[in-house]
């Protein structure tokens, strides 16, 4: 085949699918957003940026991406070198770990509330403990850094799977013989990591991050269980738009704000770990 | 290679799939109320196995309820038969969407009830199906703690502070509990109780002086609230687990306290404020969309739904209770018998005021809500001044009444046009 | 002198070195399970136990939350249906979305950027807005509360994930290795299927797990496109938060299972053959 066509070729049935289930619904609500019934407009843009609580959303949103997403790079790194190691019982190693993987966001917001309850497993854990008299009420708006540090928790907890699987596939690929020569040359575990793995892993770092962090300015449910009406997301606030307010030109307009953010985020993070065309040896 | 099996079973699954289209004769009933697990299931079995031709029920999140409900609509054909909603989803739809059901000949016992059901047209947009209200309830346990003198079944807004700030004090944490999370129907409680008891309206005095007594008063009350109240959205499971003692909440999110553990806890009438002992019920009915595909279907389920014995299974499975005249068994659950105590006391009290709920909002009964939301957020949890908030609040309120120009409704006196923020 | 010390030493450090490892293997999975410990503790507690203060730290085994579900109409049927629009997702997204994971590694062609914009467009618009028209678009053409018509719409949601963790695989892998299967008398397509994608088998998996997992865990789209084809998240998973706290945990955990069973299955395929030779 023809060097130059073969690749439209190979990306036609993903362009065409998603033309017509992804592209032609997202520019009829895309539309929706420009419009409050008669003609271009920016109106639903200044009304959901002018209500009181937007920037509050917007800050809470990025502080969350902020906080959550280099912990679960790292943590992700970290699994994915250990579980690459190991010997013996790597494969229920790694099971266990993308275990969390398969927990919706609604059931891993329900587990955490558990946990996290006045009457809930910790305050449970720290009574029988005896570190506490009574049950300590811990999700309150007087104490929002607790409130903070549960949803970044259970984000964690829930969200670092997807970033783990990519790295291990990805790490896979790294031919051994790299890490057997610089053995040999004497370089410490840390020098291997820094000089072989993150060089050669970039391509899959960088699918792992941008993926990431679309998803974490996509946030809600485990928000919604934990933060209560405490911590206002973007993206509770688009459903709020849609379903509650029935303003779906709004809701579309801060779909559309979100997405900005997320193209932003995404080319920075493109730019920085750019992949060149087909790995040389 | 198991890999490659394994896609092809998977494969052949597609296949089988395809041939499993079988078109069923059920009606489709598709619901806002009833949601949780049990309930549902209870519909199902309970209510509606006697309807002959069979029918589907299915209870769906808002979200998805609309956006297929209006799929359908847009779409000029459909599978849904028969909506169950509350009174506000009906009147943000438009009219034209649902089918006229004044010639249905069943209807509510209840005249405001049908009134509010024609959502200002002159025919029955809905049928209204079954009503329920918010009250009160609290551990047995905190009774000891209420004020002296105070009757349990004629309490007043100070009364409350007083026992809320007893109980505080005796359990060394805040006890009352106040459904405030994303889920919570916080804003009934400001509509319905608190504005209607302090100034005996809720959009004219919606910036008075009276109204800044009475978040005054919610602040008060607030202090002695389990802050953790902004992640409760169903006060029942605060009372099983005493995270709370005395909380407000709809009578169908209580009930399972009740069910449960029937001997520990009591249901009462909400307070009472200077100007009268404010409460508003909770309607939900059900509709035809124009879409439907058997409407002959649709129609006798609807009033399969008004039947007497219907009813009282309605009442079984999901704590609402009828909106036609019947007797009411022996055999209720505890919850159902609690709360309709309460409700009785309530509607009976010699200083009821009872609201309506709002009509002629159409589609702008969230931002209705969310000017409330927003006050109760600002004032008590942010800390705002009051009166500042409330002239801020007022603008946004006074926009929504003239955009949809909705007349007052109870306990607002009436207006001619647009009920007016005073 | 120095000599002894690093010969003491060395034996020490390394037997320190593998002491913190393991136990940091063993934290992090108590950090994965003990969460899912707490679900299950609920699970099998009584209805009193779930909202009991403290809570026990040993399951009492009541069953009654999840006989509830056991005796729940038609569990059986949406559990099949969520299996079925799961695979179709899975074999529909790999079989799109790889080959234009290998064209994004592999050519330069113009208008790529754009194509990679228009794959993280997908993600990053949220779909229960987009589920209005698309419900529009399924009622007019029939696809509508078909198992098939929200297989469709959880590829496009799968998509992305496929294309990119394939790209990114290709990527690693060195072209040259596919340059000598060409001079080795290897089609390019030949090189493809014996040289490339045995190694590329850990993306694959990935992103079936990926695809498996989005269209299992997916609530929205399936509420709204399937009436009487009902997956079992849809049937369950959106009642679950209005439901009473034991049925809640009861539920969510029928849910967590056969996600599990499914990773349990495929986990193997994660690794790569070439990089981790010798098993």
């Amino acid at each position: 085949m023809n060097a130059r066509l073969l690749p439209y070729v190979l990306i036609l049935p993903v362009t065409l699918f998603l033309c017509l289930f992804f592209l032609y619904p997202f520019v009829l609500v895309a539309k929706q957003a420009f419009s409050t019934g008669s003609g271009f407009t920016l109106d639903n843009f200044s009304e959901v940026t002018s209500y009181w609580k937007f920037p509050i959303t917007m800050r809470n949103t990025l502080l969350l991406a902020a906080a959550v997403v280099p912990i679960q790079l790292a943590l992700a790194l970290l699994m994915a070198t250990m579980v690459n190691r190991m010997q013996r019982g790597r494969d229920l190693v790694l099971y266990v770990w993308t275990i969390p993987l398969g927990i919706s966001d609604l059931a891993a917001g329900i587990i955490w509330l558990a946990i996290f309850d006045q009457s809930g497993f910790l305050n449970s854990m720290m009574s029988g403990l005896g570190l506490i008299e009574k049950p300590v009420n811990l999700l309150t708006f007087q104490n929002p850094g607790i409130v903070f540090l549960a949803i970044m928790l259970a984000e964690i907890w829930r969200a670092t799977a997807i970033m783990l699987v990519i790295l291990v596939a990805g790490i896979g690929l790294i031919p051994k013989e790299y890490y057997e020569a610089a053995e040999v040359f004497g370089a410490s575990k840390w020098k291997q990591f820094l000089r072989i793995t993150l060089p050669l892993l970039r391509p899959s770092l960088q699918t792992a991050l941008v993926l990431r962090v679309i998803l974490a300015f996509e946030i809600f449910a485990v928000v919604a269980a934990l933060g209560g009406t405490l911590f206002p997301v973007l993206m509770g606030e688009t459903y709020a738009y849609q379903f509650d307010l029935l303003n779906s030109g709004a809701a579309a307009a801060m779909a559309l704000i979100i997405l900005a953010i997320s193209i932003g985020f995404t080319l920075i993070i493109l730019r920085i770990l750019r992949v060149p065309k087909g790995a040389t040896i | 290679m198991t890999l490659y099996s394994k896609m092809l079973g998977a494969a052949s699954g597609i296949a089988m799939a395809c041939t499993a289209f079988a078109a069923q004769a059920e009606t489709l009933f598709w619901s806002t109320q009833a949601k949780p697990v049990e309930e549902a299931q209870a519909m199902r079995e309970q209510v509606l196995s006697g309807f002959a031709d069979g029918v589907d029920y299915q209870p769906n999140d808002g979200g998805p309820w609309l956006t297929r409900l209006q799929a359908e609509l847009q779409a000029g054909s459909g599978t849904i038969g028969v909506l169950g909603a509350l009174h506000g989803d009906f009147s943000a739809m438009k009219p034209d969407d649902l089918v006229d059901l004044s010639d249905m000949g069943v209807m509510s016992a209840s005249g405001t009830f049908n009134d509010l059901a024609k959502l200002g047209t002159d025919s029955m947009q809905y049928i209204p199906w079954m009503q329920a209200s918010y009250i009160m309830a609290a551990n047995k346990d905190a009774l000891q703690y209420l004020p002296d003198g105070a009757d349990i079944n004629a309490l007043t807004y100070d009364q409350l502070i007083a026992w809320a700030a007893n109980a505080h004090e005796a359990a060394d944490e805040p006890k009352f509990g106040f459904p405030a999370g994303p889920k919570g129907l916080k804003h009934r409680f400001f509509q319905g109780y608190l504005y209607p008891s302090y100034t005996n309206g809720v959009v004219r005095t919606f910036a008075s002086d009276a109204a800044v007594t009475a978040w005054e008063k919610m602040r008060e009350l607030w202090a002695h609230t389990n802050p953790a109240s902004t992640n409760f959205s169903f006060m029942q499971e605060q009372l099983l687990s005493g995270d709370a003692w005395i909380v407000f909440d709809h009578t169908s999110r209580l009930a399972q306290a009740f069910n449960e553990r029937p001997d520990d806890f009591v249901a009462f009438p909400a307070p009472a404020g200077p100007t009268g002992r404010g409460f508003m019920p909770v309607l939900a009915g059900v509709a035809i969309p124009k879409t439907a595909p058997d409407m002959d279907a649709a129609k006798a389920l609807v009033e399969y739904m008004l039947k007497p014995e219907t009813q009282i299974a309605t009442l079984k499975a999901t704590n609402f209770f009828p909106v036609v005249d019947v007797a009411l068994p022996d055999d209720l659950p505890a919850s159902v018998k609690a709360a309709g105590d309460a409700v009785a006391k309530m509607s009976a009290s010699a200083d009821a005021n009872p609201g309506l709920l709002p009509a002629g909002l159409g589609d702008k009964g969230g931002d209705f809500n969310r000017v409330f939301v927003d006050s109760f957020e600002r004032i008590v949890l942010a800390g705002q001044d009051i009166r500042t908030v409330l002239d801020d609040q007022k603008g946004t309120l006074a926009a929504i009444m003239n955009e949809t120009g909705a007349p007052c409704w109870a306990p607002d006196a009436p207006s001619e046009g647009a009920c007016p923020v005073e | 002198m120095t000599v002894v010390t690093t010969d003491v030493a060395a034996p020490d450090t390394r037997k320190a070195g593998r002491f913190v490892y393991i136990s940091a293997v063993a934290l992090l999975c108590a950090w994965v399970l003990v969460p899912i410990y707490f679900l299950l503790i609920n699970t099998l507690s009584s209805p009193e136990t779930v909202n009991s203060f403290p809570k026990p730290f040993i399951p009492e085994f009541d069953l009654g939350s999840l006989q509830f579900f056991a005796g729940f109409a038609g569990m059986l049927t949406a559990l099949k249906n969520s299996v079925l629009v799961a695979g179709m997702t899975m074999i529909m997204s790999i079989l799109i979305g790889a080959p234009a994971g290998y064209a994004l590694s592999r050519f330069d062609f113009r208008g790529k950027e754009l194509f990679r914009l228009l794959i993280l467009l997908t993600r990053a618009f949220p779909l229960p807005l987009l589920a209005l028209p698309l419900a529009v678009m399924f009622i007019q053409t029939g696809l509508d509360d078909t198992v098939f018509g929200l297989a469709l719409v959880h590829t496009t949601l799968a998509i992305p994930f496929s294309v990119l963790i394939t790209f990114s695989l290709f990527s690693g892998i060195p072209i040259e290795l596919e340059e000598a299967a060409w001079t080795l008398g290897c089609t390019r397509l030949t090189a493809f299927t014996k040289v490339v994608l045995p190694l590329i088998l850990p993306g694959i998996t990935a992103s079936a797990i990926f695809a498996f997992v989005i269209s299992w865990n997916e609530v929205f789209a399936a509420a709204v496109l399937t009436i009487e084809n009902r997956t079992l998240t849809a049937f369950l998973l959106q009642n679950l938060d209005t439901s009473p706290l034991h049925l809640k945990f009861a539920g969510g955990f029928i849910l967590v299972v056969p996600a599990l069973i499914f990773i349990f299955a495929v986990r193997k395929y994660l690794f790569a053959m070439w990089g981790i030779a010798n098993r």
